[in-house]
């Protein structure tokens, strides 16, 4: 079932950003899978109802995967799944990173700049934990991104301010813009840093949903110590074609290589 | 002829720090943020009366900003006061996606303004924030005159804004003239002492200056109009319009960059509606440096005398201006 919903929400990443002729292929399919399990199987949520004061938040640090982030809520009732064909569009309320403004349902925030998603994250937990509510929050993280020095001041904050609320993701799928995040700028020991900023570290692959479920309950019971859930991902996942090539993380298919990359996912799902 | 006087000396973070315990005494929701100076900036009464509410961040502005960012997502009316210099410069990509893309009511308290600051020198003069601050969408800008008004404005700022906030203010203990019954409206300009011969548009600790070469000018039978400027965004078109047209000549006055600042928006206004002559009184893209607070702002012209010099050099270009087209006439 998980399996079927991740399918179409790269279908329609790959539909919206070849209307679109521009934007993030690779990593957002690489986090379909990891989208897929926490809307349609972990989040507390209410579509049809976006500002749900009692919802669990989500939050994009990384905005540049906003066509994950479409596909999914569309997939989950927020908005048409037609509306996906507007990606990056004037008028659009689907803009290349997410958009607050434009009034999309379930955007929680306008963000784009890289480093900036978690701090805001532990306002809203804090937020939270003043008033006694028992909802999360969730900030979905690049791994090229943690070289933002203000993730570490972030980092320092959530321990510091006990916020057992507050979930980070990494997508760890080793690729940014320039190539290896290790030759660009080295992250590892990653779980080693974070463990040692005082958090509760959770590995998990970011393809298989019941290693994504058990991760994101654990981050759920870890008392008042924040957690971040590094999962290993692919960038480009699905599409043999484009898996693991860096130089898909800004680029967008031909017709034809769309028609062909879609070909693929028909395939799966006949599987 | 002036009607102000000084009621002694007092900083405006005092009046900062004072606003901001009135306005949270009266709502929970105002949350205050500390990024490790925070009785320097004037947040130790807030603290000590409201621990609950005052979250300590530590030395990381930019984390700070984007935290108070989320508390307003969530109803909270966070406060975030730091020396201008970190607050406008090193956070600025936070307050301009965070803060003012999101379009979220954040209160950042620009502590340490002008060269007034003193001995710390360059590096903790906030010379350019108000520049910064003012071309970003959504953002208020506002520059009290004196502790009193500090006070009324960090009132306003959080109870009457909406969106974000950027609010300045000084170390150093300076005249306190005005009336705590002086209404403070934000967006609403002052004209503290009315005349026709030119203006003098001031914000800050340079409004008791322009009141001094005011009463200066006035023995040289000059008889000028002084505008208190307390918000620099958005900027009181209509008292600069009027002041253009009524006064013909108008002198800015600001503890800051002239490029960028007041006096470079009163000129977005005149050029665009009524050209006079103006002169800038201000920091001349310069940086700052150490020494005693008083002897900086003479020697960075940041004086009464400086308004006063100003004003005679535009009324004689104006006078040749006069001459010349009434002789091509
Ligand atoms: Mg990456």
């Amino acid at each position: 079932m998980l399996q079927k919903t991740a399918t179409e929400i790269r279908k329609s990443i790959i539909t919206s950003l070849t209307e679109a002729k521009s934007g993030h292929l690779g990593g957002s399919l690489g986090l379909a899978d990891f989208f897929t399990a926490l809307y349609f199987s972990v989040l507390n949520h209410d579509p049809q109802n976006p500002g749900w004061a009692g919802r669990d938040r989500v939050i994009l640090s990384i905005g540049h995967v906003a066509p994950v982030l479409y596909a999914t809520l569309a997939h989950a009732g927020y908005f048409p799944v037609d509306e996906l064909n507007t990606l990056r569009k004037l008028g659009t309320r689907l803009q290349g990173h997410p958009g607050r403004d434009h009034g999309l349902p379930g955007i929680e925030l306008s963000a784009g700049s890289l480093g900036q998603g978690l701090s805001v994250a532990i306002g809203m937990a804090i937020a939270a934990k003043m008033d006694h509510r028992s909802h999360r929050i969730y900030c979905l993280h690049g791994d090229g991104e943690l070289q933002e020095g203000s993730i570490w001041e972030a980092a320092m904050a959530a321990s510091h301010h006990k916020l057992g609320n507050l979930t980070a993701i990494i997508d760890r799928n080793g690729l940014q813009i320039d190539g290896n995040t290790e030759k660009v700028m080295r992250l590892e020991p990653l779980a080693d840093k974070w463990k040692s900023f005082g958090w509760n570290v959770i590995s998990c692959d970011g393809h298989d949903f019941i290693s994504i479920i058990t991760a994101l309950n654990n981050a759920a019971h870890s008392g008042d110590v924040p957690s971040v859930i590094i999962a290993k991902t692919m960038m480009g996942k699905g599409i043999p074609e484009i898996e693991n090539d860096y130089r898909w993380h800004g680029k967008v298919p031909t017709s034809a290589q769309s028609a062909l990359f879609l070909r693929h996912l028909e395939g799966n799902n006949n599987l | 002829m002036t009607n102000y006087s000084n009621k002694g000396d007092k900083s405006t973070r005092a009046g900062f720090g004072e606003g901001l315990l009135e306005a949270g005494s009266r709502n929970s929701n105002v949350v205050c943020l500390g990024a490790d100076i925070t009785a320097s900036v004037g947040c130790n009464l807030f603290a000590d009366a409201f621990p609950d509410r005052f979250f300590s961040m530590g030395i990381a502005e930019q984390n700070c900003m984007g935290v108070a960012a989320g508390l307003a997502l969530e109803g909270k009316i966070p406060v975030f006061s730091t020396y201008g210099v970190f607050a406008a410069l090193r956070a600025a990509d936070q307050i301009r996606v965070s803060v003012c893309y999101n379009n979220v009511h954040v209160v950042i308290g620009g502590a340490h303004a002008g060269v007034s600051v003193g001995p710390d020198g360059a590096t903790h003069q906030a010379l350019e924030d108000m520049a910064m601050m003012r071309v970003l969408p959504n953002m208020t800008v506002i520059s009290p005159c004196d502790a009193t008004q500090t006070r009324l404005a960090t009132m306003a700022a959080i109870e009457q804004c909406k969106g974000p906030v950027y609010l300045r203010f000084g170390r150093e203990p300076m005249p306190d003239f005005t009336s705590g019954d002086l209404p403070f409206e934000i967006g609403k300009a002052q004209i503290l002492l009315p005349g026709n011969d030119l203006t003098i548009i001031a914000t800050g600790h340079m409004v008791w200056e322009a009141l001094q070469a005011a009463e200066i000018l006035f023995h040289s039978g000059i008889q000028a109009r002084v505008i208190n400027m307390h918000t620099i965004k958005p900027i009181d078109r209509e008292a600069i319009i009027h002041a253009a047209m009524e006064t013909m000549a108008i002198v800015t006055a600001e503890e800051h960059q002239v490029n960028g600042g007041l006096g470079s928006a009163v000129a977005e206004v005149v050029v665009q509606h009524n050209p006079v002559p103006m002169a800038m009184v201000g920091m001349a893209d310069c940086f700052g440096e150490s020494g005693d607070p008083r002897l900086l702002m003479k020697k960075f012209g940041l004086t009464a005398a400086a308004i006063v010099e100003a004003a005679k050099i535009l009324r004689s270009k104006d006078k040749c201006r006069w001459d010349i087209r009434s002789e091509t006439t």
